[in-house]
């Protein structure tokens, strides 16, 4: 739905410093427009467990990260996102793409379980389910920044 | 018998005593991530504005937790203090720190071969020979070191600060004082408040 360049101006624009991430076949195509920006960094995790807390590291010490995954990996980084979002309480913003969203006659189980995964955390959600929504990525980043509060945007996606 | 003599017996340094010798070589611009298990001592040895005792955490989150930090301050070195299982709960973490370029860190292994928090159940690697250290030089850690002797690491100390980052130190330690663990700490949010903002006023003593 985004291209590269897209959402690296938006990342900039919206003061982004740092993008810490493990992608998806959606987001992946962004990879060398995001490693190209001069305003961002680009940091690599093994696990998406990583990716909360070192997001954390830097939102704590004076930078302005945002978190990307999909929604596989917001399963497998619950705990993590637990700790730095309610044991912590820190802020930090994540694009979650979710896997077959588009897909409507899916049988992916991840996407059976995002929406009801994401109401159990309560996270303040976005969806950006097609090109009219592209405004909503910034819209809500800069909402949560500007209330000190988490949130994510689901990126609806076709696969994944 | 003490926590202390158990440790000699076991071959191990004991932790309090690794504990207190990082406390007395620690600079005043450092930041000291504690976490889990042995490292919860270490708020008993060290009373400073740039410590974070990051507990309760999730297991394995300190190191990247570290890793944020680092990249955000890199005038100031940052020491992350994580136990053995912990460690493995993300032994890929080892490879995100090279992968990051810091070189202002030093991930100290406190390895007491057990789940220690957890009342002293066996990991994974307790009764195999994991090597450590060459799991950080495989990730690419530039600096990689292992003790098991106090004497050892107090006279390596110096050359161990000085070695390019980010730096890997694997010490082996006895277990901790149970005690430990009984200890009172304000909510970890308000800890993280105050370390928030000793880091970001940059206060020089």
């Amino acid at each position: 739905m985004f291209t590269g360049s897209e959402i690296v101006e938006i990342l900039e624009q919206s003061g982004v410093t740092h993008v810490v991430w493990l992608p998806d076949s959606t987001l992946g195509p962004w990879e060398s427009d995001l490693e190209s920006s001069s305003k961002l960094r680009l940091i690599r995790v093994c696990r998406e467990g990583e990716a909360w807390p070192l997001a954390a590291g830097l939102l704590v010490a004076g930078q302005a990260p945002i978190v990307m995954m999909q929604t596989t990996g917001l399963f497998e980084s619950g705990d993590a996102m637990r700790n730095v979002l309610f044991d912590l309480r820190l802020p930090v913003f994540a694009v979650i793409g979710a896997r077959n969203w588009l897909v409507t006659d899916s049988g992916d189980s991840a996407r059976r379980f995002t929406e009801p995964i994401v109401q159990a955390w309560g996270l303040d959600c976005v969806l950006i389910g097609q090109p009219s929504d592209k405004p909503k990525l910034a819209d809500h980043y800069q909402a949560c920044v500007h209330a000190r509060q988490a949130g994510i945007v689901l990126l609806a996606e076709e696969s994944g | 018998m003490s926590d202390m003599d158990h440790a000699s017996i076991q071959g191990k340094m004991p932790v309090e005593s690794v504990l207190l010798h990082l406390a007395q070589l620690r600079g005043d611009e450092q930041i000291v991530i504690s976490n889990q298990s042995s490292a919860r001592l270490w708020p008993r040895l060290s009373c400073h504005r740039l410590d974070f005792n990051y507990n309760p955490s999730t297991m394995g989150g300190a190191i990247p937790f570290a890793v944020g930090l680092a990249l955000a301050q890199p005038e100031r070195e940052v020491v992350v203090l994580s136990g053995d299982g912990s460690l493995l709960m993300s032994l890929g973490c080892l490879v995100t720190v090279v992968a990051s370029g810091v070189t202002n860190l030093s991930v100290v292994l406190l390895d007491n071969r057990v789940y220690e928090v957890t009342g002293g159940q066996k990991t994974p690697a307790s009764e195999s020979d994991v090597d450590y250290a060459g799991l950080a030089s495989a990730a690419g850690f530039p600096s990689v070191s292992r003790f098991a002797d106090l004497g050892e690491l107090q006279s390596r100390s110096e050359e161990i600060i000085a070695a390019r980052g980010p730096r890997f130190l694997w010490l082996e330690v006895g277990p901790t004082p149970r005690d430990v663990f009984q200890d009172k700490h304000a909510p970890i949010a308000e800890r993280l408040s105050s370390f928030q903002a000793a880091i970001r006023r940059g206060e020089r003593r």
